[in-house]
């Protein structure tokens, strides 16, 4: 088979496949609703950032365009994890309670370059350092959303 | 990220995905008809760095390739660094603004084999590189790379078509009928 056509070939396949991510994706979110279950140290992690990047001004804190190119970030690449309010889906936890909400720009941006990758959270060391301020922007910008209690809705 | 590959290729598929070993110009001297005949069973290890630091992104690739039949180990190499156009995000949607568009440069050869590593007889290219991400999820890379020397092609042109799937793994379980 000619290179051209296996890559042709190769191509359709992936587009089908991410095409079928993103269908079973949205279903097993519309249908089911499943929350990620809280733990006790499930914003733990925030604690733990060094002093110095705690005390880090967000340097697009007057930027007004910030809030919105956050928005769109946070669509391309957390939503799909973490709900496209932020309020949290199947794989991650709400942003907008207190814990996110009352962490300093500098803890959240450090948290977002480091990621904590145990927990499934992927280190965002690839976005430029202005867009993660643009995406904690945005994280700062949401209201803060009680948690839901726990129901038949969350998982054990 | 370590990557494993394995191609089953005849004499006559000149692509060359990456230099390795003592790859040159005139490997591409013989006939389609006979090179055809002639058979590539190859297994490809690839250590691949990458760091991010002020808006660039520096990889480093170090290949090491096995052709099956009781041949050498082979080696290469590829170095790049990029960076897009703009580092801020903007606030709306938008297929041609600056920060979708990446450019850089990379640089790759070979490094002979376990036999006699080293640059002696090994071929080299510098290549510009251009991206550019769509909104929908898939970039689109174009390089075009000029051979450093004379055992060197003149001219390469890589291009290649790629997207990020995020869930791949939890796609796969699902598929194979593990509950999420």
């Amino acid at each position: 088979m000619k290179p051209a056509i296996v890559a042709l070939l190769a191509s359709a396949m992936l587009l089908a496949i991410s095409q079928l991510s993103a269908g079973n994706t949205s279903v097993s979110h519309g249908f089911k609703a499943l929350q990620f279950h809280l733990g006790a140290d499930t914003y733990a992690e925030l604690r733990k950032a060094p002093e110095r990047a705690v005390n880090r001004p967000n340097p697009l804190e007057n930027d007004a365009e910030a809030v919105a190119a956050g928005k769109l970030l946070f669509a391309d690449h957390c939503a799909e994890c973490h709900g496209n309010d932020a309020k949290g889906g199947r794989k991650a936890p709400s942003l907008r309670v207190s814990d996110v909400q009352n962490a300093t720009p500098g803890t959240l941006f450090w948290l977002l370059t480091n990621g904590v990758v145990r927990k499934k959270m992927p280190a965002w060391s690839k976005l430029p350092e202005p867009q993660r301020w643009q995406l904690v922007r945005f994280l700062k910008s949401r209201e803060e959303v009680p948690p839901a209690p726990s129901s038949s809705a969350t998982r054990p | 990220m370590l990557y494993a590959e394995f191609e089953d290729t005849n004499g006559a598929d000149k692509t060359l995905k990456e230099i390795v070993g003592h790859d040159t110009e005139a490997d591409f001297a013989d006939a389609n008809g006979a090179a055809r005949r002639e058979h590539h069973r190859e297994i490809e290890l690839k250590l691949i760095l990458s760091s991010n630091t002020k808006g660039w992104n520096f990889s480093e690739n170090i290949i090491a390739e096995k052709n099956l039949s009781n041949e050498p180990w082979e080696f290469g190499y590829a170095l790049a660094a990029s960076r897009p156009l703009a580092l801020k995000a903007s606030a709306k949607r938008c297929n041609f603004c600056p920060q979708n568009f990446i450019l850089g440069a990379e640089l790759y050869g070979g490094l002979g084999d376990r036999h006699s590593f080293g640059l002696p007889d090994t071929s080299h290219y510098l290549a510009p590189v251009a991206g550019w991400n769509l909104p929908s999820g898939w970039t689109l890379h174009l390089s075009p790379g000029f051979g450093l020397n004379d055992n060197s092609h003149k001219f390469l042109l890589r291009w290649g078509v790629s997207r990020e799937i995020s869930g791949f793994d939890q796609l796969v379980r699902r598929l194979f009928g593990a509950k999420s």
